[in-house]
């Protein structure tokens, strides 16, 4: 049976994974190829690179990441921030990605996603949603830019759309969770995963192995993502996996 | 020398990438006389078999695989262990054929595709429980040759081996040191 995938997700600005705190006042973690490697070593299942440069040069120097982690790295690897057309794909595919995760473009061009799967694949077609609740509707609504800006979209209608358009995976984020380490957002996810016969990776919220354990026995989603309790040792990898097999979940011990 | 097999479909970067990592030289050629070089050719593909099929018949590689099959190890990965078969229901066309087996979308209750790791099971010590990564929609079927599994609802052929022709279903080039060892093995001589 498939294994619970555990995947440490990458903030890449200029080069230099990075860590935003409120989105303002980035901290410098390190380089990504060396933090590639550690996860590799770790038993992380995948990596995520969100590419969060703002200039040209920026994602120039993406590609050389790519490029020089995948050299190093035999695990998949899935790029998002910024993809917004066959060609970013083609470019990203070519220099070692196994993903791309599309978020805005989509939500901007549906019909990306299914351009998208025809020329490459379902398989490496990802959709990053961020979702954000809205109190007042009772609802879930799609969020872009980091959260700031609010589509309209209702969460659960975009989901089934994108599925339907032939996205291979999402990537979900729940804007309310992210950061304040209280645990994943299991009601959203476990209606959304009813929706969608595709894997979904959930981010937002982990802060500790009990919320992993936690997404996987309340929800049917494939993997929980994560960035700063991995990179800064918070939850170890291996010590996670344990866990979770104590729990009765199959995962891949290295 | 290794040949990868070129047909300007799938993504070949990581395939190389685990060949230099594992120490092989290796060229990237469409050309019969540069494949009839090597002692081993590699056939990877991501994508669609009627696609791979069609781009592998214009260019010519199909008659040069099926010259050397019987000469050089042969080894398909991902769709590349697909089009060693006859045929695929993915574009409704004939494969290879150097392999006994038919392709067809997979017959599961779960998710599809089959994406993530799974566990193997084979006769071979060396094959037998180690997790490796799949990302596939369609498998082989009615195959005679196969020597490791995975089960996903059914049991998908994982490695198949004849003589000196191996598929692997899954991306040993993803598939961390477990998926390396595994294309060591394949490439020194098989399992």
């Amino acid at each position: 049976m498939i294994k619970k995938r555990i995947i440490p997700c990458l903030d890449v600005k200029d080069g230099r994974v990075v860590k935003g705190v409120n989105f303002i006042g980035l901290r410098d973690i390190g380089d990504p190829v060396e933090l590639a490697k550690r996860y590799n070593e770790e038993g992380a299942d995948e990596l995520v690179f969100l590419d969060i440069s703002k200039t040209q040069e920026g994602h120039d120097l993406m590609i050389d990441v790519i490029r020089d982690t995948a050299k190093e790295l035999f695990i998949p690897l899935t790029i998002g921030g910024g993809v917004s057309s066959v060609g970013d794909i083609r470019q990203l595919l070519g220099a070692g990605a196994d993903k791309v995760s599309i978020n805005s473009a989509a939500l901007r061009d549906p019909g990306l996603i299914k351009t998208a799967a025809d020329v490459f694949g379902s398989q490496c077609i990802c959709i990053a949603i961020d979702v954000k609740y809205d109190a007042v509707k009772a609802d879930y609504f799609v969020f872009t830019h980091g959260g700031s800006k609010d589509t309209g979209i209702r969460a659960f209608e975009w989901i089934e759309q994108c599925a339907a358009l032939g996205a291979g995976e999402l990537l979900i984020t729940s804007m309310d969770h992210d950061g304040v380490k209280q645990g994943f957002n299991t009601v959203f996810l476990k209606q959304a995963k009813e929706l969608v016969d595709i894997p979904i990776i959930a981010s937002g919220g982990a802060g500790d192995p009990g919320h992993f354990i936690e997404l996987f026995r309340e929800t049917d989603v494939s993997a929980g993502l994560a960035a700063s309790i991995f990179h800064n040792r918070e939850v170890d990898i291996e010590d996670l996996k344990y866990k979770l097999q104590d729990e009765g979940f199959e995962v891949r011990l290295i | 020398m290794i040949g990868i097999v070129d047909y300007s479909l799938g993504n070949i970067q990581n395939v190389k990438n685990a060949l230099d990592k594992l120490g092989y030289p290796y060229l990237l050629s469409s050309e019969q006389s540069e494949l009839e070089s090597c002692d081993t050719v590699i056939l990877p593909g991501v994508g669609h078999f009627g696609n791979a099929m069609q781009a592998i018949e214009s260019l010519g590689i199909k008659d040069t695989l099926l010259e050397i099959a019987g000469s050089k190890r042969i080894i398909g990965i991902c769709l590349g262990m697909q089009l060693l078969f006859e045929s695929s229901s993915e574009g409704n066309r004939e494969g290879l054929g150097l392999l006994k087996g038919h392709v067809r979308r997979m017959d599961t209750p779960f998710t599809i595709p089959h994406l993530g790791w799974n566990t193997l099971d084979s006769g071979y010590k060396s094959l037998d429980g180690r997790d490796v990564y799949f990302i596939h929609s369609y498998m082989v079927t009615e195959a005679e040759d196969v020597i490791a599994t995975s089960g996903y609802g059914t049991d998908v052929p994982a490695i198949v081996q004849k003589d000196s022709i191996i598929g692997i279903q899954f991306h040993p080039e993803k598939s961390g040191a477990a998926g390396l060892e595994i294309l060591k093995n394949a490439i020194e001589g098989g399992f």
